[in-house]
């Protein structure tokens, strides 16, 4: 019989809130919160492009605030909440932002899509009519090397517009 | 649901359609990968987990340029977590993407070539086990003279990098002229001497490189990778592993970017594919950022000396250009680098005489390859550039001087490349209406300038990687009684959009909805070979193929349907998932019930379609690099702000018109558009694969400057300006509905257009890229000091260049040969490069 | 993927808990706030302490006091707290302008002001992977003997790389470090020295709990950052300026810090004095930027050719001094920043 290695011992336990829905999950101690929803969690939506904070592919929601999951321990996530992509949609349906970056083109290798869209997310939430300047800046910390950001910029834009007339409707 | 949206009406004729309105192409609708990479599902390699998967770490070498004299892995055998170790000797055959530099070895046997180059691998339970036992494995090196530049290169030819190539460590050299070109210099009014550096960039792609190898159950070789060309990567599995081919599978995962860095089959493929052979569980590798910066086969750092003859009128009587190609540490896709060096010179402007001389050396870096552009993004910067200095002298307008001189279409040019459509002049029209030049040329305040600069690209390769006269692409359809449709094509999505373009082509013939198609693409079980995703090369092969089978396809059905419907075949039309009477469209079938007919009719439905290119007129030795079906064109004009103390360079806004012949997509065109231009704006401003040679007398060390995503500086959403994109269309009838490619075009004209912008801004000339305040600084030091006001290199060494290959061109007689040489088909081909069998 | 190395981790509840952890451990324990810093490179194995002590749950460290005559800002304030804070303009605009500039909104929600102003010095030869540091035999600051930037260097000339510390410099700062042994208040122009290893007089057993401020009422400040990207990248040159003018724009009180061009927040001494008693004319600006740039040394270790840096330093320096003089800089800012600051 093989021992168990060290690297493999998962003697962390916490419980956090994924996507909306409470979780348990145990993991060795070393890992990130990138490492745990990837590989413990089976959550491969959120993607990494460097594990170093250079790049945000990696960024996830916590406590609603955009954040790289590979620089935050695994072992410090008890008892948070997590929004990762998977959990972007609305009873059944893609989310606005999700629409209109499939239809706009705001998505070609669809490899930052994830960190993008989550941080886009955390922007409506908190500034439903941003400035196509503030829109800039809330995204300057993920890297795309595929559009230019610039149909990125319009599909959050039209997410906006949509996202309003679904409030003023629901009203 | 469907994906396209209520879109207003596109009547667009074209002839392969029959003169009806176009329903798909051109028709802005969601590509069919949209959902599942905006919801996360997409699967990459990375994101594949199997049960008992191990983990595979590779150990590099420390050292730019050594001999391995032993390597004693028992300790990192005896980890605990580790299942194996591998070391050269494991895997010493040898592979490379091009037949004639089969230099590679999956790990080195006895002969490191640069600081990254793997030694050995250790396969573990957890990634970090396999990271920790790396340092387990003792290595003893014999130090090598580290050859760090070209000119080194060119000055030590021993010790050798490799024991193949020209001579010392001179890699390739290759002399080609068409015409007189010293005749066409004494019949020049001017003659203009520049010399150019490119700095060698990389592709920086978000996703790293992964794969994941498993013996699958039934006892065969499945390969996931994130690759660009799993055929390629097929064939080099088959000869290293020394199985057949038939019983390997490569699948290329969907690539999160490509650009041209997962062309080539690489050393972690290998490994695991070995490594999961041993083992039989799976086994995965996904490199680290600083990893990917050592397999980078990305930009060669290029000098370039141009001589070019003018009449006043801007005519160019003759060129002479002669390039020093940095290659690196392997012959990677070099060799055609080298000829891409000059080979697309001729495609823009008419030039009557062509002399190209180029250099490939090799050194102890990370090996360069094909990034987007593919070798001939540095002349073009070079000419483009040199063009600006021209206009200047002869006192004509850049962009009327371009516009006096553009090639003709459907020409065979002096190097034999056969042009299909050429919309040149109408994107310079375009890109001077958009940007208003005519009142911001020469006129904006000190510190503001504009600058243009034209391009053309390949639309695919005309020749295979390795000789053969097989198709290089095919496509299988699948009808289902239901319906749905499948198609099969070895094709790669690498975030270009090909499977939205194979979607799109066959929904149009069909005359359905892209959601009603399944693809399976990239599976080199699964689908008919494709070639790959690089030269720009999959709207029209892989798309020629797709059309080619649907209508095949659409026949079939037609023919059931006429029968059914008591129609002439030919009053049948495909759309809005029905097979209709043109004449009385109320006669129709369900398009699921026109497949049941043909079914009953004909069988089991299935058809095939394949494309090969046209044989090239360039038949001389040399001649298989640069042609093409047909080229696509771009003309752009960037507008620039420098500040005149500090240099400081920011561009607020650039207009681009491409020549794409249709867009099949618009919003995907326009992101391969704005994808390129970003790109090229990285190139020309902050973008260096830079290296440090630490002082000789205390290290050997020759090291990649800044191999980190944080300092190797690519554009942020803050960095990018404002781009105005316009699309001329007009069909290339070599292209399915007419279409040309996007993919890289755009790129090109955007670092000498900012070069030349920043002399219109500042009145200094900044002959290399990347364009920094650093070098304006300079140069503005230079300009008030009253000495020439320019940054670059002022020397280009000396090359003993062999004899020159002599083809005349065709207005002198010429018929593709050369005069001096043995033709090409009658020579007796080389074993090695004949098509491997299994 | 890169990984963390093994590690223990503990979080303490309380200042005192966590001074009685760090006693005596050296650089085996170390503090951990937003990790922005600690865990690239831990992962790059630049550090690998046995033992993580988050300082997340401590209670106080993320409390901001604040009067019309001081101020007391936690040092586990997030940069995205202090940067979207409304209260830190006028004079503490400075300190708004530089905890905005750092790296990207998602670590600036992530990093903390006390983890910024203790930020490591950083170097081309230093902050790289392990098998990178192998390839060049390692450097004077972690496991070699040779400086790479400097090689007849005895002393290691790794670069300061903190936005915060400069501005908050030039703010008349002081800050609270707390340990097992007792509490001390330190000027934070006296925090740093100009050393790439022993770049901060924090020793490894005390926690920078709190930041203090005077009143700066009557103040202006700014903080100009250059960098080559808009967002990302830390500073190659930065500038901190503040002054108080009196009501015929005469410097009554000034103070100039140059950032990222030494190994510590250098100090303009000359320049800042000879703005008293002036009123910011352009040659006034333009003695006072030769001045300040004199004081500039930076090194190849760094984004950006050294020689172009310090060129460059004096021009910088007139942009923040327009400012303070109440010019409308905003283009200048933009082209430079690309960040548009309300």
């Amino acid at each position: 019989m093989i021992t168990l290695p060290v690297e493999s011992r998962k003697t962390s336990h916490i419980r956090l809130t994924l996507n909306g829905e409470q979780v348990d999950v145990s993991f060795a101690p070393y890992k990130t919160l990138l490492e745990i929803l990837r590989e413990d969690l089976g959550h491969t939506g959120t993607k990494h492009g460097c594990e170093l904070g250079e790049c945000g592919a990696c960024a996830v929601l916590l406590d609603s605030k955009p954040v790289l999951s590979c620089l935050v321990l695994g072992v410090e996530c008890d008892a948070r909440n997590v929004l990762t992509v998977e959990g972007l949609g609305l009873e059944g349906n893609l989310h606005p932002l999700q629409d209109a970056f499939a239809d706009l083109g705001a998505a070609q290798c669809g490899y930052c899509t994830p960190a993008i869209l989550v941080t886009a997310k955390a922007l409506l939430d908190q500034q439903p009519q941003p400035s196509r300047d503030q829109i800039r800046v809330a995204l300057s910390g993920v890297l795309c090397r595929c559009t230019g950001y610039l149909q990125i910029f319009e599909a959050v834009e039209a997410a906006m517009v949509k996202i309003a007339e679904q409030n003023g409707a629901a009203k | 649901m469907p994906n396209q949206k209520d879109s207003p009406d596109r009547s667009v004729k074209d002839s392969q359609a029959n003169g009806e309105v176009l329903r798909v192409i051109g028709v802005p609708r969601r590509r069919v990968d949209a959902r599942a990479k905006v919801t996360g599902q997409t699967r990459f390699a990375d994101d594949i987990v199997l049960p008992r998967m191990a983990h595979c770490k590779l150990l590099r070498s420390p050292h730019p340029h050594a001999r391995i004299r032993k390597i004693d892995a028992s300790r990192a055998l005896a980890h605990p977590g580790v299942y194996l170790v591998l070391t050269g000797k494991d895997l010493p055959t040898e592979y490379g993407i091009l037949p004639v530099s089969q230099d590679e070895q999956a790990l080195c046997l006895d002969h490191v070539r640069h600081v990254g180059d793997p030694v050995a691998a250790v396969i573990a339970r957890e990634e970090l086990t396999a990271f920790e036992a790396l340092d387990l494995i003792d290595v003893e090196f014999e130090i090598l003279a580290t050859i760090s530049s070209p000119e080194e290169a060119l000055a030590t030819p021993a010790p050798r990098i490799h024991d193949y190539g020209e001579e010392g460590n001179v890699h390739k050299r290759v002399a080609l002229e068409f015409g007189d070109v010293e005749k066409s210099f004494a019949e020049a009014d001017e003659i203009f001497e520049d010399t150019f550096f490119y700095q060698g960039s990389t592709h920086l792609p978000i996703e790293q490189h992964a794969a994941v190898a498993i013996k699958d159950p039934e006892g065969k070789l499945t390969v996931w990778s994130s690759t660009q060309t799993p055929h390629y990567l097929h064939r080099a599995l088959a000869k290293v592993l020394q199985m057949p081919a038939a019983h390997v599978r490569v699948i290329a995962t969907p690539n999160g970017g490509g650009f041209g860095g997962k062309s080539d089959p690489f050393n972690h493929e290998i490994v695991v594919a070995k490594a999961a052979l041993l083992l039989d569980r799976p086994v995965k590798i996904c490199l680290t950022r600083e990893e990917v910066f050592y397999c980078h086969r990305g930009r060669h750092p290029v000098l370039m000396k141009f001589k070019t003859g003018v009449k006043q009128d801007g005519t160019i009587t003759g060129m002479h250009l002669q390039t020093l190609i940095d290659g690196g540490a392997y012959g990677s896709y070099g060799v055609a680098s080298t000829f891409y060096t000059g080979a697309l010179q001729t495609t823009t402007y008419h030039i009557p005489r062509y002399l190209f001389q180029g250099c490939r050396t090799f050194t102890n870096k990370p090996p360069c390859g094909p990034k987007r552009g593919h070798g001939t993004v540095q002349p073009r910067f070079g000419q483009e550039v040199q063009l600006d200095k021209i206009a200047e002298k002869l006192k004509l307008d850049p962009a009327e001087l371009r516009l006096g001189i553009v090639e003709s279409p459907n020409t065979v040019t002096a190097n034999y490349l056969r042009l299909g459509t050429v919309n040149l002049s109408e994107c310079i029209r375009r890109v001077v209406k958009a940007s208003g030049w005519k009142e911001k040329f020469r006129q904006l305040p000190e510190g503001r300038g504009v600058g243009i600069a034209c391009s053309a690209y390949l639309t695919g390769a005309g020749l295979a990687i390795y000789w053969n006269r097989m198709p290089h692409s095919g496509v299988q359809l699948k009808l289902d009684r239901g319906g749905g449709v499948t198609i099969f094509c070895g094709a790669t999505e690498i975030g270009q959009g090909s499977d939205d373009v194979l979607a799109g082509i066959v929904a149009e013939v069909l005359g359905i909805d892209t959601f009603d198609i399944r693809l399976f693409t990239g599976d080199t079980d699964l689908g008919p070979v494709d070639l790959g995703s690089y030269s720009s090369r999959v709207t029209i092969m892989a798309g020629n193929a797709a059309l080619q089978a649907a209508e095949r396809a659409r026949e079939l059905l037609r023919e059931a349907v006429a029968i059914r419907l008591e129609v002439p075949k030919e009053r049948l039309r495909f759309a809005d998932k029905h097979v209709f009477d043109s004449a009385a469209p109320e006669k129709r079938v369900p398009f699921h019930e026109a497949i049941c007919l043909a079914e009953a009719r004909f069988g089991t439905i299935g058809t095939v379609g394949s494309y090969t290119p046209p044989k090239s007129p360039a038949l001389y030795k040399g001649g298989g690099v640069g042609p093409s079906p047909t080229y696509s064109y771009t003309a752009a004009v960037v507008e620039v702000a420098v500040n005149p103390v500090t240099g400081w360079i920011t561009v607020p806004k650039i207009w681009i018109a491409h020549d794409i012949g249709r867009a099949l997509n618009p919003p995907l065109v326009r992101g391969q558009v704005e994808g390129s231009v970003y790109m090229g704006l990285g190139e020309a401003l902050m973008e260096e694969q830079e290296f440090r040679r630490l002082p000789k007398r205390l290290s050997h060390a020759l090291v990649h400057k800044f191999p980190s995503m944080l300092e190797y500086k690519s554009p942020t959403s803050l960095d990018m300006p404002e781009v105005v994109t316009e699309l001329v269309e007009q069909a290339d009838p070599r292209g399915p509905f007419g279409a040309k490619e996007v993919g890289q075009g755009p790129l090109l004209p955007i670092m000498p257009a900012v070069a030349n912008a920043v002399y219109d801004a500042v009145g200094v000339r900044i002959d290399e890229v990347p364009i920094t305040p650093e070098k304006i600084m300079k140069a503005l030091a230079e300009k008030k000091a009253g000495r020439a006001p320019r940054y670059g290199p002022n020397h280009f060494p000396h090359i003993d260049w062999p004899e020159a290959l002599r083809v005349s061109p065709p207005w002198e007689g010429g018929d593709g040969n050369a005069v001096n040489d043995v033709p090409s088909h009658r020579k007796p081909r080389p074993e090695k490069d004949k098509v491997l069998s299994s | 993927m890169m990984r963390l190395p093994l590690f223990e981790f503990c979080a303490p509840r309380t200042l005192e808990e966590a001074a009685r952890i760090l006693d005596g451990q050296g650089p085996n324990t170390m503090p951990l706030a937003g990790g922005t810093d600690l865990l690239p490179n831990m992962k790059r194995r630049q550090q690998v302490p046995r033992t993580l002590m988050s300082l997340r749950h401590v209670e106080g460290l993320k409390r901001v006091e604040w009067s019309n005559s001081a101020s007391r800002l936690g040092a586990c304030l997030t940069l995205t707290d202090i940067a979207g804070d409304a209260r830190f303009r006028n004079g503490l605009t400075a300190l708004a302008q530089a905890a905005a500039q750092v790296a990207t909104p998602h670590i600036r929600n992530m990093a903390t002001l006390g983890g910024n102003l203790c930020l490591d010095t950083r170097c081309n030869y230093y902050d790289q992977n392990y098998e990178w540091r192998k390839a060049i035999n390692f450097c004077l600051k972690k496991d070699g003997t040779t400086c790479w930037v400097a090689p007849g260097s005895s002393k290691c000339v790794a670069v300061s790389s903190t936005d915060t510390a400069p501005a908050l410099i030039a703010l008349g700062a002081r800050v609270r470090l707390v340990s097992r042994s007792g509490e001390r208040e330190v000027a934070l122009s006296e925090l740093y020295n100009n050393d790439g290893i022993n770049y901060i007089r924090r020793r490894p057993d005390e926690i920078l709990a709190e930041v203090l401020l005077d009143s700066l009422h009557g103040w202006k400040s700014t903080y100009w950052k250059l960098r080559r990207r808009g967002s990302f990248d830390f500073p190659a040159l930065s500038i901190a300026a503040a002054a108080r003018l009196s009501s015929q724009g005469v410097v009554e009180d000034a103070r100039i810090v140059v950032g990222s061009a030494a190994s510590r927040p250098l100090v303009a001494d000359g320049a800042s004095k000879f703005l008293l008693g002036r009123s910011l004319s352009s040659e006034t600006i333009a003695e006072a930027a030769a001045l300040a740039a004199r004081i500039a040394k930076p090194l190849d270790n760094t984004d950006f050719d050294m020689t172009w840096r310090k060129r460059v330093t004096g021009e910088f320096l007139t942009y923040a001094l327009r400012e303070l003089r109440g010019d409308d800089v905003r283009a200048e800012r933009g082209s430079i920043t690309r960040y548009c600051f309300e």
